[in-house]
This record gives structure tokens, C-alpha cells and sequence, in this order.
């Protein structure tokens, strides 16, 4: 076991947002995985496609990962993959491989599903595998079938966009242009729908305006119909890539609507939408919303008090805007979990900087937080399944991706949420270590 | 096609048996990979992750780094983290890219040793074998430099007197004790939480050492340390229960002559590898025991899959307490020749299982293998974390107390048999 006999130095994945460098406070260095695994991975975004069928082409150890995230959600007839060996690196004969295999899979399958999103890996991507010309061929060897680019190049997430944001992209790739529905909306690219309550869900249903959610999709043609959405709009920050070319190929407009917790920036981008849709938007109400929401925090305040506040990336992408929004309430924030910030964030950044330089940043995958105790002297309320797990709480807001909160409405339901959280302790180490929270977990851990 | 895999989940590769094998030694496992190994190895192979700390980290490679050679960045945050972390000792995992590339791992390790003064090594691992070749590589690794590690050599090989000792087993005397009256010292070899669990299976192999007179030395890799590892050359036998700890034990018997069996205890079949251990310390076939044959001829269309060394010892078990069947083994896991056992059937890829399964009559298997049975086959449960990770682990009995046992009382086996 691992014998601490020096003094084990942990600060190089510490730092306070008055010392932290913008926008990434620590270098990319050896990297730590924690056991916290409600984000969903690309495996459960690509599940959201009805009746989609996984095909990986890759090594062992890389299909380790992703045929038992399909099992363990129940999903392990929609996979099938193909093992690479040292022999097919060599032999030039790749793109047959991978031809030849999925024609059989296909062949194999009880149903011969309608889509099928095939993942191409690192090794394709050196090996300069001729990924067009697979395509093609399946395009036209397998007329019938609809495919989808899906990548697991993770070696290249680094330069450019990740394979989550790609795949994003790709899934609404093989949307054909079609006549559009007069007002309707695709809220893209997010893997858990919107709360139907929430502001921005509210705004377009009071209008009868026809939304779109792939996560609401319940049959092929619903996925297919999707692109007679008249405007799309983008409310978690890795879809922003493939929302763009998606509107810009529609021909229709496009809105990023980042799930956001300042005032001000909710409300331009209600107004944003109001003005692009064509929807009506009382100032009275939107200063009624506000209010509604500081309430919310008032009644919560009163239940966290003074108790520490932690809150990670993974739980908001705006972190940042969400620990301004509650140090501005009152709340003691005193950690927040993130490797890096998103540009968008840089205001308050600052402002952090300028009115709580003390808060401590920590990083989520610096090595030293694998030693880093987990545990704090006193009970804290995390905001997230990493904060929980690396302060060791149990107090929790159990949320990912944003948790299908949005705006003034959102910032009511996750005070809601951090008020229950004091309350009523979970089991941490049962939940967080589940992947892809909001799907059915046949794990028994 | 060989490689398609429709219905066959993907086993545990190379470079988690590598992590797994070295996970509680103090020691530093860097994957060079870009993303994703290490999820995978602490998601789905590593039930230990959660409670125990140890130092497993992946490099992050970017594609300019791979492309360009940049192996001074590698090495550069190996030694920033072992800095601060002061492991027992490093050791690089290779990954398909670096595999691909041609990175220089030996010269790597040489330098990282040289420039941290922490022991460092490689395991050429690609991603595209089993765990069982990863771990396999890796505890032999460790036997052979864990003297230099720890700083103490090994004691001399325990002075048994062969000859001695093989006559007093063939004339019945008390086999448990050594000429020189102590009790003979028994490694356990090939221990990881991917063949056993984190259940009580361990504690189970330890006990029925015990029960049958000997002393537990090290367990080659769970529940000890490097001290007990450098030592390993000092005991009378080992017992290899998994094929993961054959390359460790011919290395051991290859350097300090130390002979070994091979076979997990289990039900009757403990007692024979009691007697096995005994006649391997005593010089018999050359030190080494591989599985007995069971002297009675296997079911038909009667099969029980998994790890070859622990499902030949449970089919000798259900053979010995049965008296009239037992179940053929079925390894699904991709094997190396020289690591191969007789009688097992290896049928790594989907197109061989098929026919098998397709047909069988009988499985005992770990529950994602139900997938390839028919609608007649009996299916009797036998979850394996190298087959279906976390997803069963609840399920997955203490190998050594209950398999058996559990298999004999299933009513589809009653029904069968």
C-alpha cells in the first residue's frame, strides 16, 4: 500500500483565485481520474439517438470503457465493436477491416438497426485511415442505413475540439435540410432536457412554439424531424461547436444560451431569444423572475447559513458565475473544483478576483489530488459529485451537466436543491460512482 | 471475422492488469496514453479505487507531443509527480499510440531512474492483450527487481531436502512439516482483484493454507508489500491460482529453483493440491504441478468459462464431489501460447464461442456470457470482474470456500446432473 513516509507535497493542485493564473490555474501535467463518474461520456450521448447502434473499431483496452458503459445502462444490444490487433497497424488493410466488420455486425444483428453511429479511434487518426472513404463505401454498400460519425480520437482533444463536442456535431449531421416549422426551436446538443418549468422552456411553450430536445426523442423520425427546427439554440457550452455549423447548415439562426447564474446575462439572453423567435417579453416579468429567484436564495441562505460551499465544472460549466451568484447571496463558497475556465467566464473571474481572492480553486485531475485528503473539518455543502467526492461529503446537490436548469427558474430550483442537500445526506459513494446520472445503472457497486 | 464482437463484452486488457497487479505496492503507474485508460481501469477494474489510494495516473499525450517526439514533457511531469509523491518506484505502461510511434520506454525508465533515483521499469504493454498477459508481465517484473526496490535481498531458498521429503510423502508420513520441523512456506501467486474479487476469496486461499499446514508467505499482489515480495525467493513452494502469476513463478523457479503448483483450492479439490504442494517442495516432476487430470471424461456440451487456472480447479472440484461429471473450461480470454494450460478450450473470439455456447447445454459463466446460450441451455451464474467489471460484483462468491458448493446446490445443476 502506498506508504507515505515523506511529506507528500499536495499544493501544486491548490491555488486561491487571487494567485490563479486565467483561464487554466494549473498546467497539464500527469492526470488523475477520480471516482466520481456521473458525467455522461460519449457512450450515453450517442444512446440518445432512437434506435441507434454503437459500432467501435478499437483496441481492447479502449473498448473496455465503452462496452460496459453500455451494458451497465442496460443498452448492451445497441453495441458491437471491432478489435484492432498489432497486425491490422500494419497490414494496410484498415479500411476493409473496418467495412468488412461492420457489414457483418449488421448482418448479425437480431434488427438491422436504421442508424449507426460508428467510432473511429487514435489509431485511425494516425495511421491516416481514410475515414471519408469508409463512409462512402458503407453509404453505398448499405443504402438503407443512416451513418453517423462518432470519435474516440481523444489524442486530439487537446488542439481541437473534444470527441464529446464532435460527436455533438456529427449526431445532427445526418439531419437532412427539410421545410421548417414556423417558430419552432431545437434546444441542441444537451444530453438532459430542459426543465420544462425553466425560463427559457416556459417562454417558447406559453407561445405554443414547437421545441425540440434529442433527449425527449422517442422514436427515429422524431430524430430525423429535428431539422425542421426554425431556430437552434445551444444551452450547454460543448454543443456550442456543433450547434453553429448545424444553424449555419440549416440556413436557420443560431443562439448560445450558456446555463448562467448573473442577472443581467440571464436576462439578455431571455431577450435574446424573445427578439430572435419573435416571442413577447414584458420587462415586468422578467423583473418578476428575478425576484422569484431571490427569494429562493433568501430561503435557502436561511437553511445553509454559514455553512462551506464547494462547487465544480462538472455540476455548472459556468462555475465561475455560479460562485459569484452565491457569494453575492451570502454563501460562504470557499472551494471551487475546475482544471480550467471557460473564455466566457473571464468577467467573473475577475470579479472573484477583485471581491473573494481568498476562495481556494482546486484542480479535479493534478495527481496530487489523489492524495489530497478527502475530507473537511466541518459538514460542507457541495454543489456536484466531484466537489462531494473530494471533500467527502454527503451533502450534496447530485447534478451534472447542468441538470436541465436554466435561468432565473434554474437558480430556484438548485437553491431548492442546496436547501434539501443540508437537510438530507446521500450516500455519496453509491451515487457518484454510477456513470451518466439520469440513466438506468444496472451496477451493483 | 474474428474481431467483430456482437455479443461478447470486451475482458480487461493489458494495461489495467498492469495497474491492477501493482496497485498496492507504493509504486507509481504512469499510462502514457492521451484519455480514457485510466477511466476505464478505475471504473470497471479496479474495485479498490474508491478507499485505497494508489499513484495511477495517465500522461494526457497530446497529438503535437506524439508527432513530434516530445518525450521530454513525458518525463519531465514523471519526475514533477514523483517529486511530490515519492513513490516506492515508477513504472511506464504503454498505450497504442506510444506502441505505434516507437517511443523508447527502456531509454525513458533509464533516464527518469537516473535523474529521480527512484527505481523505474517498463511493461510493454499495447492495449491489445489481456489483462492477463499485463499482469503476468508485471508481477514478474516486480519478483525480479522488488530485492532491489526494498533494499534486502531474498533469503536463501528455504533447504529442503528433496529426496527426503519425497519419501516421507510416499510413505505417509506427516507432510506437513519439513525436515527441519518447521512448517513449509507456501507464495500465493497471481492474487488480483480481476480473477478474485475484493471479497473473501483471499482470506479463503490464506485459511485453507493454514488448515492444510502451511505457512502463508507473500500473496503475489494483494494484502502485501515489497518487503514480503523481495523474500519470495525464500519460500519451499508457490501456488500459482491464476495464470497471471505463472511468469512470476517460472522466474522464481528459474532463479532459487523454488517449484511450483498450479491450481486454486476449492472444495475437495484442496485437499489434492495440498498433496500437489507437498510432492512440487518435495522435487517431484521437476518442482512443477500443473492441474491433475481428473481421471473421468467431461460432461458433453457442459462448459464453465472464465479464468483457466480457477474454473480447471472448480471443474475438479465439481468432478471429485460429483463422482460422475464436470464441466469443460472455456477461456475467453486471450491467452499466450506460453501460457497455456492443457484441456482448457481457448476460444478468445466470438466466432469460436459461438458454436460452444450456442449449443451448450449447460454454462456456468459470468452473466454477460448468457448473451451467446441458447433458450435450452442451463445458465448458472459465476460473475468474473474481468469479464463484467462492478456490474455483478455483489454476486461473485468467495472462490475458494463457496464455488462449488454454490454450483452443486444450484437446481439447474441438480436438474442437470
Amino acid at each position: 500500500m502506498l506508504q507515505k513516509v515523506h511529506e507528500v507535497n499536495v499544493e501544486a493542485a491548490r491555488t486561491s483565485i487571487g494567485q490563479a493564473a486565467w483561464p487554466r490555474p494549473f498546467p497539464q501535467v500527469l492526470e488523475y481520474n477520480s471516482a466520481a463518474h456521473g458525467p455522461w461520456n460519449i457512450v450515453h450521448t450517442g444512446m440518445l439517438v432512437p434506435g441507434a447502434h454503437q459500432i467501435y473499431v478499437c483496441a481492447d483496452n479502449c473498448s473496455r470503457g465503452v462496452v460496459l458503459t453500455a451494458a451497465e445502462m442496460g443498452a448492451g444490444s445497441r453495441f458491437s465493436s471491432i478489435r484492432l490487433t498489432q497486425e491490422d497497424l500494419l497490414d494496410g488493410q484498415m479500411e476493409e477491416l473496418v467495412i468488412d466488420g461492420v457489414r457483418e455486425i449488421l448482418d448479425k444483428l437480431p434488427v438491422r438497426p436504421r442508424i449507426v453511429i460508428l467510432f473511429t479511434v487514435c489509431i485511425h487518426r494516425f495511421m491516416g485511415s481514410d475515414i471519408d472513404y469508409i463512409f462512402r463505401e458503407l453509404g453505398r454498400l448499405c443504402p438503407d442505413t443512416v451513418f453517423i460519425r462518432g470519435y474516440m480520437d481523444c489524442i486530439a482533444q487537446k488542439e481541437g475540439p473534444t470527441p464529446d463536442q464532435k460527436l455533438r456535431a456529427s449526431i445532427y449531421d445526418c439531419l437532412a435540410p427539410q421545410e421548417k416549422e414556423p417558430g419552432s426551436v431545437c434546444i441542441y446538443g444537451n444530453d438532459l432536457p430542459l426543465d420544462s418549468a425553466s425560463d427559457l422552456m416556459a417562454l417558447l411553450k406559453e407561445a405554443g412554439r414547437h421545441v425540440f430536445q434529442l433527449p425527449l426523442c422517442r422514436s427515429e423520425e422524431e430524430f430525423l424531424d429535428m431539422s425542421r427546427a426554425a431556430l437552434a439554440a445551444a444551452v450547454y457550452p460543448p454543443a456550442r461547436y456543433g450547434m453553429e455549423r448545424f444553424a449555419g447548415r440549416m440556413g436557420i439562426p443560431g443562439l448560445y444560451l450558456p446555463v448562467c447564474f448573473g442577472y443581467k446575462e440571464i436576462a439578455a439572453q431571455l431577450r435574446l431569444l424573445a427578439q430572435t423567435a419573435g416571442l413577447s417579453l414584458p420587462e415586468e416579468r422578467l423583473g418578476a423572475m428575478q425576484a422569484k429567484a431571490e427569494q429562493a436564495l433568501a430561503l435557502a441562505g436561511r437553511v445553509v447559513g454559514q455553512m462551506p460551499v464547494a462547487i465544480d465544472s462538472a455540476a455548472f460549466p459556468r462555475v465561475l458565475s455560479l460562485a459569484r451568484c452565491l457569494l453575492e447571496h451570502g454563501f460562504r463558497v470557499i472551494r471551487i473544483y475546475a482544471d480550467a475556465f471557460l473564455e466566457e467566464e473571464k468577467e467573473d473571474f475577475l470579479w472573484l478576483r477583485a471581491h473573494a481572492p481568498e476562495t481556494q480553486i482546486y484542480a479535479v485531475t493534478d495527481p496530487a489530488m489523489r492524495v489530497m485528503p478527502r475530507r473537511t473539518e466541518g459538514r460542507v455543502l457541495a454543489i456536484g459529485q466531484k466537489a462531494a467526492y473530494f471533500t467527502g461529503t454527503g451533502n450534496f446537490v447530485n447534478v451534472v451537466e447542468n441538470g436541465g436548469m436554466w435561468g432565473f427558474d434554474g437558480i430556484c430550483r438548485l437553491a431548492g436543491l442546496m436547501a434539501d442537500a443540508v437537510i438530507h445526506e446521500k450516500d455519496t459513494r453509491d451515487i457518484v460512482s454510477r456513470k451518466g446520472l439520469g440513466l438506468p445503472s444496472l451496477v451493483e457497486v | 471475422m474474428r474481431q467483430v464482437q456482437v455479443k461478447k463484452c470486451t475482458c480487461t486488457a493489458d494495461v489495467s492488469g498492469v495497474c491492477s497487479a501493482l496497485f498496492e505496492l507504493g509504486g507509481m503507474v504512469v499510462i502514457h496514453d492521451p484519455s480514457g485508460c485510466n477511466s476505464t481501469y478505475n471504473t470497471h477494474d479496479e474495485p479498490r479505487w474508491y478507499d485505497r489510494d494508489s499513484l495511477i495516473f495517465i500522461s494526457g499525450l497530446s497529438e503535437m507531443d506524439a508527432l513530434e517526439g516530445n518525450d521530454d514533457k513525458f518525463i519531465a511531469d514523471i519526475e514533477d509527480a514523483a517529486g511530490s509523491l515519492h513513490p516506492a518506484f515508477i513504472v511506464l505502461v504503454r498505450s497504442p499510440i506510444p506502441m505505434m510511434t516507437g517511443t523508447d520506454f527502456e531509454a525513458i525508465a533509464g533516464i527518469v531512474q537516473e535523474e529521480t533515483g527512484i527505481p523505474t521499469f517498463y511493461v510493454p504493454t499495447d492495449g491489445m492483450h489481456s489483462y492477463i498477459e499485463g499482469a503476468g508481465r508485471a508481477l514478474e517484473e516486480i519478483v525480479r527487481l522488488a530485492p532491489e526496490i526494498a533494499g534486502k535481498m531474498p533469503q536463501e531458498p528455504a533447504a529442503v531436502p528433496k529426496r527426503d521429503l519425497a519419501d516421507r510423502c510416499r510413505s505417509g508420513v506427516n507432510l506437513q512439516i519439513g525436515t527441519d520441523g518447521r512448517r513449509l512456506r507456501v507464495n500465493l501467486l497471481g492474487v488480483t482483484p480481476l480473477d478474485f474479487s475484493i471479497g473473501t476469496s483471499l482470506l479463503s486461499m490464506k485459511e485453507f493454507l493454514r488448515q492444510a499446514g502451511f505457512d502463508s508467505a507473500c500473496c503475489l499482489a494483494m494484502d502485501t508489500g515489497l518487503p514480503e515480495i523481495a523474500a519470495m525467493g525464500g519460500a519451499d513452494v508457490n501456488l500459482v491460482v491464476s495464470t497471471a502469476g505463472l511468469p512470476a513463478a517460472r522466474f522464481l523457479k528459474d532463479k532459487y529453483g523454488t517449484p511450483y503448483v498450479v491450481g486454486m483450492p476449492c472444495g475437495f479439490f484442496s485437499k489434492v493440491l495440498a498433496e500437489q504442494l507437498h510432492r512440487a517442495a518435495a522435487g517431484e516432476a521437476g518442482g512443477v504441478c500443473l492441474l491433475p487430470d481428473p481421471g473421468i471424461k467431461p460432461g458433453e456440451k457442459s462448459y464453465i468459462v472464465g479464468e483457466p487456472v480457477i474454473c480447471s480447479s472448480i471443474a475438479r472440484a465439481l468432478a471429485l464431489e460429483s463422482g460422475n461429471f464436470y464441466p469443460r473450461v472455456i477461456c475467453p480470454i486471450q491467452v499466450p501460447d506460453r501460457l497455456r494450460l492443457p484441456d482448457v478450450i481457448y476460444a478468445e473470439s466470438e466466432e469460436e464461442l459461438e458454436p460452444l455456447l450456442g449449443q451448450a447445454g449447460v454454462v456456468i459463466a459470468d452473466p454477460l456470457m448468457k448473451t451467446f446460450c441458447g433458450r435450452g441451455t442451463l445458465f448458472i451464474h459465476l460473475p468474473h470482474e474481468a469479464c463484467s467489471g462492478r456490474m455483478f460484483r455483489a454476486g461473485i462468491p468467495d472462490l475458494v470456500r463457496d464455488c462449488p458448493q454454490r454450483i452443486l446446490k444450484a437446481p439447474v445443476w441438480r436438474q442437470m446432473s
